[in-house]
């Protein structure tokens, strides 16, 4: 049953990826230059819609709050997502958008997929060198959120209050973001 | 593109598909994938990167630190692949396959092996685009997983749910990412 739900929800993802253009390295370098931001419009509505209808689920209690997954929050967070930073600029691709891309059939995301496999595997035989550097030090918590969520065993920054109102909050500020960024592209 | 959603249905369509995953199993997440897949061809190479253990917490133990970490949990992965996560990240290759048969956005030949916005800069050549995505996917690859994620995991996935590591790995991809897509490929 779960490898027929990973499948189905695999493709999906896949083809989704593929139809809002983010497969497309031409988008993602174009939205970092800023010269074509409807991705980035995409991307946060995508996150502002989601995140209010899971906290309206949670708080009415039809989502199950074990299927939440908090990562951990450390300093090689923000360091790693400098490095992945230059890489997706250079390439215009993430390992989504890139597994993606494959099935697109582009060539250069056989490449960026080789390098990926090549850079994943350097971490791996690099990690023990991290191991007891700051780097790896949790911030505030490690596994905390903004929001309260039913879980527990998570960190929350604004516990006086019930998750749904930050979380409905921050999905409005990011809608609203969303609809005021000039757009710009060939499908609009 | 012709084919290629407007940023309002495209972020609907995002939003739905992070939201479905949370609902019936989990969030989404791709780069851990490229270490198990590294995994399993390592292993096939020595050998002797898993070992079974019964002390351990998933039945799996390595020699590397990396794969042994978390009571073995990615090494177990590297031994029993046929799991949610990794056929998740497989069936993305045909689902964006099934959309460009479906009338999603086609690129051409030319697009194919490199974005126009490349070939402006640095001409139609293809091994220049081909190093320059294999240099990208070890960058980003490596970030990913020095960061715990990605721009699946961490960004769309960890905002949805106000995780604080969300917010921390975006903060850090865009302040690398946009001065680097300047550089790179220069304002227009």
């Amino acid at each position: 049953m779960e490898i027929i739900s990973a499948i189905c929800l695999g493709a999906l993802f896949g083809f989704v990826l593929h139809r809002v253009g983010a497969s497309n390295p031409q988008n993602i370098i174009n939205m970092l230059r800023l010269t074509d931001l409807h991705l980035i419009r995409a991307i946060l509505l995508g996150i502002a819609l989601a995140s209010a209808i899971l906290f309206i689920g949670l708080t009415l209690g039809f989502f199950d709050p074990s299927h939440l997954s908090v990562k951990t929050s450390y300093w090689g967070v923000i360091i790693g997502g400098v490095i992945l930073g230059v890489g997706w600029a250079l390439a215009g691709y993430c390992p989504g958008t890139g597994v993606a891309a494959l099935g697109e059939g582009r060539k250069d995301a056989i490449f960026f997929i080789a390098g990926g496999l090549v850079g994943a595997w350097l971490y791996m035989v690099t990690y023990s060198a991290f191991k007891g550097m700051f780097l790896l030090d949790n911030i505030l918590g490690g596994k905390v959120t903004l929001a309260q969520t039913p879980k527990e065993s998570y960190a929350v920054l604004l516990d006086k209050i019930p998750g749904i109102i930050p979380a409905l909050i921050v999905a409005l500020v990011l809608g609203v973001i969303a609809w005021r960024l000039p757009g710009k592209t060939s499908a609009d | 593109m012709s084919g290629q959603l407007n940023w309002f249905k495209g972020g609907i369509a995002l939003g739905l598909i992070f939201l479905l995953t949370v609902f019936i199993i989990k969030p989404i997440g791709v780069s851990t994938q490229f270490v198990i897949l590294d995994g399993i061809i390592w292993n096939s190479v020595s050998g002797d990167l898993v070992e079974k253990n019964p002390d351990a917490k998933s039945g799996y133990a390595s020699p590397n630190a990396y794969l042994n970490k978390s009571g073995g949990k990615y090494a177990k992965n590297v031994v029993k692949p046929f799991n949610y996560s990794f056929i998740f990240v497989l069936s993305m290759i045909l689902g964006a396959f099934l959309s460009v048969l479906t009338k999603g956005p086609k690129a051409d030949t030319l697009d194919r092996v490199a974005p126009e916005v490349w070939r402006t800069r640095f001409g139609e050549k293809s091994a220049g685009r081909y190093i320059a995505a294999f240099i990208g996917g070890i960058l980003v690859l490596y970030g990913s997983r020095l960061a715990g994620g990605c721009t699946s995991g961490h960004m769309m996935s960890g905002m949805m749910q106000t995780s604080v590591s969300g917010y921390l790995f975006a903060a850090g991809a865009f302040a690398a990412a946009i001065p680097a897509a300047f550089i790179i490929y220069g304002r227009k």
